[in-house]
């Protein structure tokens, strides 16, 4: 439902893609995930018309984005930092703009409108000037918009930056319904928690390329597999246990000396646990904590791009100014 | 996109302007409060001391400040364009399926409306101050359509303009560094007669007082004067020019 070739953007020397390819199955969620400045909100900006790329193709509900840019806006619906709504105008208001303005006659606008806002539990709020929305209510306006004319695709970016955990929780019940429903999503985030959660498919973009794809457990295995990880007692011990362990695991243990922390990646759980336990006892080792544990997609993001995924900075970052 | 949809989309976008000034009515300070303060104070503290021959001062005056009234509305519109395409309105609207014209005739509409309002304000409260234009309904309407046809030319002017700034703060500051002079530098409040040779010549050959002496002939009872022609000419001349420069910036400032 959505495709990409190739895709190359320049802004004067900088090189915001560089050729990135992806696709997007019907009815499935893709993440994009990327640090700040990877490309991530330029890939969604050239996939939903607003911005030409330099070279590339690209398709959106099987028509060409750059030779029918206007066919394609009637395919999809946008929510995300930049499109926003109107402040001046009320949640009803806004959608039913939206609406007319996707070509629905005025009733059947409305009709939707009031449907949306019930749906996303703003009724009580229709009214009311969205300026005066909390960032949750307006998030799910947001999306509410991009839902006027019941595209087949739609596009997210960022769709719960800035909600407290609750309104994050609401977003991602809402989306997953929807592609539940058959809608092809794209979303970008930068909240590795929820790629892992929300997406069928990860594409991780670093550089305006794609550096890795797959499922959140695929990502996960390839950045190492499962882990025996063990918390020592004493800090004195740490060399030990690590020694112990690297013995066991055969590869290098990374210790953490402040969280008095040493583990080692593992092929298969077979009896090694059992060993371990006796071998760091053996060895004098007062252990706090000892089980395995798979790669977090954080390690898998440190691992692919060489950076930590921030969830500090703000996507305006990446927007060429 | 055929026509009837641009109309409805413009139409939609008029909408939408019209209840932003609803709910901020500030948005029509400069077309309300301010012409008005200016007709009352040019009236009563400079009526008094400029001498026009054959007319009062207000008959006078009522052509200038028309004129800049519609001047400084139509520039104005590039403000609020700046602002939509800071925000991100504008990015809202380009991935919607409705006609990508009608974002910017809905705000020039718009700015038609505002200047109607302008002129049909300042009318009224000339005519409390000693206002008797003598030029009829014929008159009057001819004065009003050049006025708007200037001020539609200019609101153009705003377009690009707020395509081409980066903020909307920065357009303030360039409507008053260059409109305020242009006003002040013509026959808008004193008769040019008495300015230094270099300014009396500028003053007496840019396009706004050529418009304003045009308007003002009309609401006189004349016909239009030596300065109908190039008011018209400068009118329709500025909608040439700056309807697509505004169109090129806009797309320009887009695609970035």
């Amino acid at each position: 439902m959505i495709l990409a070739q190739g895709l190359q953007k320049h802004f004067g020397s900088t090189h915001a893609l560089a050729g990135l390819d992806l696709d997007v199955a019907e009815g499935t969620i893709l993440a994009l995930l990327g640090p700040n400045g990877a490309g991530k909100t330029t890939a969604v900006r050239i996939l939903t018309t607003l911005l030409r790329p330099d070279g590339g193709y690209a398709e959106v509900a099987g028509i060409d984005v750059l030779k029918h840019p206007a066919a394609v806006r009637g395919k999809m619906g946008l929510a995300g930092q930049y499109a926003t709504l109107d402040e001046v105008l009320t949640g009803r208001e806004n959608l039913e703009m939206i609406g007319r303005l996707f070509r629905l006659p005025g009733a059947e606008a409305r009709r939707r409108a009031t449907d949306l806002l019930e749906r996303f539990d703003l009724t009580e709020a229709a009214d009311r000037v969205t300026k005066n929305y909390s960032g949750g209510m307006r998030r799910r306006l947001d999306l509410a918009g991009a839902l006027v004319a019941e595209p087949p695709v739609l596009f997210l970016d960022e769709p719960t930056t800035g909600l407290d955990p609750r309104g994050r929780l609401g977003m991602w019940d809402l989306i997953s319904a929807l592609a539940k429903g058959g809608t092809t999503v794209l979303m970008t985030t930068q909240y590795l928690e929820e790629a892992d959660r929300l997406a069928d498919d990860i594409a991780v973009i670093d550089h305006g390329r794609l550096i890795a794809r797959g499922t959140a457990l695929e990502l996960k295995q390839r950045a190492g597999g499962e882990r025996l990880e063990v918390i020592v007692g004493t800090e004195s011990s740490l060399e030990r246990a690590a020694s112990v362990l690297a013995a066991l695991s055969g590869q290098a243990a990374h210790t953490d000396v402040l969280a008095r922390h040493v583990s080692v990646p593992v092929a298969s759980h077979g009896g090694i646990l059992t060993r371990a336990v006796r071998e760091l006892d053996a060895a004098g080792v007062e252990l706090d904590d000892i089980g395995f544990r798979r790669a977090t997609l954080d390690e898998v993001f440190l691992g692919l791009t060489g950076k930590p995924a921030s969830t500090e900075t703000s996507v305006s970052e990446e927007l060429p100014s | 996109m055929s026509l009837g949809w641009w109309l409805r989309d413009t139409l939609e976008m008029v909408r939408r302007n019209l209840l932003h000034i609803r709910r901020t009515p500030e948005l029509l300070l400069d077309v309300t409060v301010q012409p008005v303060m200016f007709v009352v104070l040019f009236r009563f503290v400079f009526g008094g001391a400029i001498q026009i021959a054959g007319d009062s001062y207000v008959n006078y005056l009522m052509a200038g400040i028309f004129v800049q009234t519609v001047a400084f509305a139509g520039v104005y519109t590039g403000v609020l364009l700046a602002n939509d395409l800071k925000n991100g309105m504008i990015d809202r609207f380009r991935s919607l399926p409705m006609s990508q014209a009608s974002v910017l005739t809905g705000r020039t509409m718009t700015d038609l409306l505002r200047a109607m309002l302008a002129v049909a304000v300042m009318w009224g409260i000339g005519s409390l101050v000693g206002f008797s234009p003598q030029g009829g309904v014929g008159g009057a309407l001819s004065a009003v359509g050049i006025m708007l046809a200037f001020g539609f030319a200019l609101s153009w002017l705003g377009v690009a303009m707020g395509a081409w700034v980066r903020t909307p703060e920065a357009l303030q500051g360039l409507i008053f560094t260059t409109i305020f002079p242009l006003t002040f530098a013509s026959s808008a409040f004193v008769p040019t007669d008495t300015m230094p040779d270099w300014l009396r010549v500028f003053a007496e050959n840019q396009p706004m007082t050529r418009v304003i002496n045009a308007v003002r002939d009309l609401i006189l009872g004349g016909s239009g004067g030596p300065d109908l022609v190039p008011a018209l000419a400068w009118s329709f001349g500025a909608l040439f020019v700056f309807f697509p420069l505004a169109v090129w910036l806009y797309r320009r400032r887009i695609s970035r």
